[in-house]
């Protein structure tokens, strides 16, 4: 007996949401003020559904560990947001969108999920404009947008570098709304540290507020968990400090299953690492790619004569660089999705041809978009013979209007000016496709328990187009979860308020202080990051960009063994409550120390070559991507038995109806 | 990997166990800082070298650590956010000091915002300025209008930008000698006296936004212009002064 039912709705692809919402259960008003929801985490997808669900009636509890939903990692999105809107009159259609996502994907995703994604896309558009949204406009006053990922149509909504940010105060808002109307309980400064489950449904979860270290129990008559993703398995990468999996992992232990862990994004463009120093990893648009060409040096003697500063970059022939996207993929060249871009990268670097100190960079030049911006500037001004230096100026004015705050903050971070010298850029982990498994309702295998955004699985297979998180999140808190909740909740309306004090609540609690305990009382000799580090290490040279069954297998082993030590020999200075930096940092890097084996099993397990996910066992002679649609279009979705290497696979198997499966080629 | 640029320094920290307990400053010695590394991260290593000995590390707010969320605050030498313009103490790099620098570093203070440990503040009511009416009364319900039926001048739409990209960090109140929030409510009032769909409330907005002000102990506005300084957003005193006279309209109409 299979636990997973997708619950797609039958019908054709384009009626299966009107009619699947036609079909559900409603909550009338009055009884939804019966009903308690929990929603842990206020990020796009969090903000969006606790903000909704509080204006339809519902009293919502909901969880930060930061001091304000207003900056939840969402904040940190800069590029933008898609949506099928079609406004540049270029072809774009909700078909479009869906055939792009799953396309980019590289067929594992749903495709019904994905559909409906696409269909509601619009209506994100629509909303977030009326929140007062402010999106770029073009001189006729009407929204602009730009071209991102590759994609043939320009689809992508923003405002400026910092789309995020905008959408997310937009979701505050409307919290903050809800707040002030008593309907939302805001708590800040909280972490969910474990759920609870009554009768196999999830009622309640146990949270710690970090400011007493207090140990508080919340009930609800459903848990929503949008706690973003796992990227920092890693130690470092593009997501926030505190980003972590455990919200995700306390239910998966509890019941709910993971599904596709080893999927994750690798981006190209971020700034390399300077030294072991390094905390995080910041990213730098993918826009950047419409106008920067990326190279290293096509001779080892001038790689190496650049490392030890006796030559420029700028001083190199074009003819003794090697662009090597537009070499091996002409079709898209610099426009290559993310998977494929960040791959190449890897192979110049790994075969010596890095150019900076670490070995562990290559060029993204705009030296070439000056010229082109600049001429164009030129004439239309009317500017006759400009000399060179000229035309460079006025190109770097166009580059500067259309980057220049990702400009300046790559400035402030290496300390070189990028007008003058080629910015130096080294892919990072980004995004985490993989996440809890849901059902088309967004329901986990825990009956009560939702997933949303970042933190469930759902809509980007094994890779996940440029803009489509922000798009997913939205999709998920505003336009779908307050539907299909509902339908659940339906048969809440006669439950009554949910105790506390019920043996349930006692466990929970219990395992919750026990593990607190525990880790305090180690009483070692290493500090969190020490393990934290060593994990990354392990996942970034194993687990990375590029896996095989040796490096898996000695992957699980030594991620074993930290795991042994981090519970021998950890050190967390202070008390339990009180304010203690380090006490959460353990109880993270715990779970991580968990996921990171989940993680390389997974990898083990399909052995294909799939979007972000490289198998060196399964590519093509020419060393491009092989996938295996024969053996492995499903999704994995993992339950927890004990240890994670004794985690038990159950398959979702994928069928493709709308779209036709190709091997991707982008030559 | 150390380098012969590499810096020794001596900070002076605010260390208060909690909010009832009195703080001091504590000095530290740190070795072998590389200038390439940001400034949390040159706290990352102190707190690191404490942990090891046994002692408390000293906390801080931070979180995204690339200047947007607006979880960092820091007093740093006498200035929010530190040495260096438009910048948050995220972004602050090493380079910015010299080897042998002896470095100041306090908590935001204002009392609207009592320390809770250390570094780290109370911005709870910062969050109820923008409860109070930071927001346009319109339900997530996707019935709303098509998103281009109401044309908006790029210049509106610009401006209201630039107002709404505050990271409600706190570095205004901290820096200003009234302990006043006007820089920050005049942002978020600014945004949406500048777009159709906020103009509706403004009013009622700015009206309940100041009230709530007022309640939680923000000091008056004295027109001084340190905050715009210290703003790590470029958030300009033109938001003040729109705001003042939203303020001026909404009263007069009572
Ligand atoms: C630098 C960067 C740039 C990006 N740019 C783009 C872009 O241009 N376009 C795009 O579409 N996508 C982009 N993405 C991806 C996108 O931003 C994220 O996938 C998305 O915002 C995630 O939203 P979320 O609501 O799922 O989670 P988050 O925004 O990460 O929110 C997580 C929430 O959960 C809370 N939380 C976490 N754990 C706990 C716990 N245990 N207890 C209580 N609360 C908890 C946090 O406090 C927070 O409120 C970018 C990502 C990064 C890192
Ligand atoms: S106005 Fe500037 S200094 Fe004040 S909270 Fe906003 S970003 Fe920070
Ligand atoms: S840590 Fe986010 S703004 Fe500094």
């Amino acid at each position: 007996m299979s636990k997973l039912d997708s619950k797609i709705p039958a019908g054709p692809i384009k009626d299966k949401w009107t009619n699947h919402k036609n079909n559900i259960n409603l909550v009338n008003p009055a009884n939804k003020r019966l009903i308690d929801v929990i929603v842990v985490g206020t990020g796009l997808a969090g903000g969006a559904a606790a903000a909704s669900l509080a204006e339809m009636g519902y009293n919502v509890k909901a969880f930060a560990y930061q001091d304000s939903p207003r900056r939840a990692h969402s904040i940190a999105a800069q590029g933008g947001i898609n949506a099928a809107k079609n406004y540049q009159n270029d072809g774009d259609s909700t078909y479009r969108l869906f055939y792009d996502t799953v396309k980019g994907g590289d067929y594992r995703a749903r495709e019904a999920n994905v559909y409906r994604l696409a269909e509601v896309s619009a209506s994100i558009i629509d909303q977030c404009v009326a929140q007062g949204v402010p999106f770029a406009r073009d001189y006729g006053g009407l929204l602009d947008n730009r071209s991102f990922g590759g994609v043939l149509v320009s689809r992508t909504f923003y405002a400026k570098g910092q789309t995020g940010q905008q959408l997310l105060l937009g979701a505050y808002s409307a919290m903050n709304r809800q707040i002030a109307k008593g309907k939302i309980a805001m708590y800040n400064r909280h972490e969910m540290l474990d759920v609870v489950l009554v009768d196999g449904k999830a009622r309640g979860i146990i949270a710690r507020d970090l400011i007493t270290g207090k140990i508080e129990r919340h009930s609800a008559h459903a848990v929503v968990i949008a706690t973003g993703g796992y990227g920092n398995v890693f130690f470092l990468s593009t997501n926030a400090m505190g980003s972590n999996v455990t919200a995700a992992w306390k239910i998966h232990k509890k019941g709910a299953y993971f599904a596709n862990p080893c999927y994750t994004q690798i981006h190209p463009t971020c700034i390399p690492r300077s030294g072991d120093h390094q905390s995080k990893l910041t990213l730098m648009s993918e826009s950047l790619r419409n106008d920067g060409r990326i190279w290293v040096p096509k001779h080892m003697k001038d790689v190496e004569a650049i490392r030890k500063g006796t030559l420029k970059p700028t001083q190199l022939a074009e003819g003794d660089r090697d662009y090597y996207l537009e070499r091996r993929y002409p079709a898209f060249g610099n426009l290559v999705p993310r998977d494929v871009a960040s791959r190449a990268a890897k192979e110049r670097c790994d075969a010596g041809y890095g150019v900076n100190a670490t070995g562990e960079a290559v060029y993204l030049d705009f030296a070439a978009a000056y010229v082109r911006y600049g001429k164009e500037k030129a004439h239309i001004t009317g500017l006759h013979n400009p000399s060179d230096e000229k035309i460079l100026e006025l190109g770097r004015a166009v580059i500067e209007s259309k980057y220049g705050n990702l400009f300046q903050m790559y400035e402030k971070i290496v300390d070189e000016n990028p007008y003058m010298t080629p910015m130096m850029i080294y892919p990072a982990v980004h995004y985490t496709m993989g996440g809890i498994w849901v059902d088309y309702n967004l329901q986990t295998t825990i009956p009560g328990c939702y997933a949303a955004g970042e933190a469930n699985f759902s809509d980007h297979g094994a890779n996940r187009l440029g803009a489509s998180a922000l798009m997913q999140g939205l999709a998920d808190g505003y336009f779908v979860l307050p539907y299909t909740i509902g339908d659940y909740l339906a048969n809440e309306i006669r439950t009554g308020a949910i105790p506390t004090d019920s043996p349930e609540f006692d466990a929970a609690e219990k395992n919750v202080t026990d593990t607190i305990t525990k880790m305090m009382n180690i009483k070692g000799t290493k500090s969190v990051d020490h393990f934290h580090k060593r994990l990354g290490k392990i996942m970034w040279n194993n687990v990375g960009m590029a896996r095989n069954i040796k490096g898996l297998k000695e992957a699980m082993a030594e991620i074993q063994q930290i795991r042994k030590e981090f519970w021998s020999d950890l050190r967390i200075p202070g008390t339990a409550n009180s304010m203690n930096a380090e006490l959460e940092k353990a109880g993270r890097v715990a779970d991580f120390l968990e996921l990171g084996e989940l993680f390389a099993k997974d990898a083990l397990d399909r052995n294909e070559s799939c979007g972000g996910h490289f198998r060196e066992e399964s590519q093509t002679e020419e060393g491009e991507a092989l996938r295996n649609d024969n053996d492995y279009a499903y999704v994995s979705a993992w339950e927890y038995k004990g240890e994670p290497a004794d985690a038990i696979l159950h398959k979702e198997e994928l069928t493709f109806n709308d779209i036709e499966l190709k091997q991707r080629s982008y030559k | 990997m150390s380098s012969n640029n590499d810096m020794n320094l001596l900070l002076k920290i605010w260390r208060q166990p909690d909010a009832q307990t009195k703080g001091e400053l504590v000095d530290y010695n740190v070795t072998g800082i590389s200038p390439d590394s940001s400034f949390l991260e040159m706290l990352d290593v102190l707190n690191e070298q404490l942990v090891t000995k046994g002692e408390d590390p000293v906390v801080f707010d931070h979180d995204c650590r690339e200047g947007i969320c607006g979880m960092c605050s820091l007093f740093i030498n006498g200035e929010a956010h530190g040495p260096g313009k438009s910048i948050t103490t995220c972004q602050l790099h090493m380079r910015s000091f010299k080897d042998g620098d002896t470095i100041y570093i306090e908590p935001f203070r204002a009392t609207a915002m009592p320390v809770i440990k250390d570094l780290v503040v109370d911005r709870t009511s910062m969050e109820k300025i923008q409860q109070a009416g930071g927001y346009v009364s319109i339900n997530t319900s996707g019935n709303t209008q098509d998103a281009n039926a109401l044309p908006i001048p790029k210049a509106d739409a610009d401006a209201a930008f630039d107002a709404a990209t505050c990271i409600g960090c706190g570095a205004c109140i901290a820096t200003c000698k009234n302990a006043s929030a006007m820089l920050f409510l005049s942002a978020k009032v600014s945004q949406f006296a500048l777009l159709p769909q906020g103009k509706v409330e403004g009013a009622e907005r700015v009206k309940n936004m100041v009230r709530v002000m007022d309640e939680e102990g923000f000091g008056n506005c004295t027109n001084t212009g340190a905050c715009e300084v210290e703003c790590p957003k470029g958030i300009s005193l033109d938001n003040i002064a729109r705001m003042n006279r939203e303020y001026l309209s909404a009263s007069l109409a009572d």
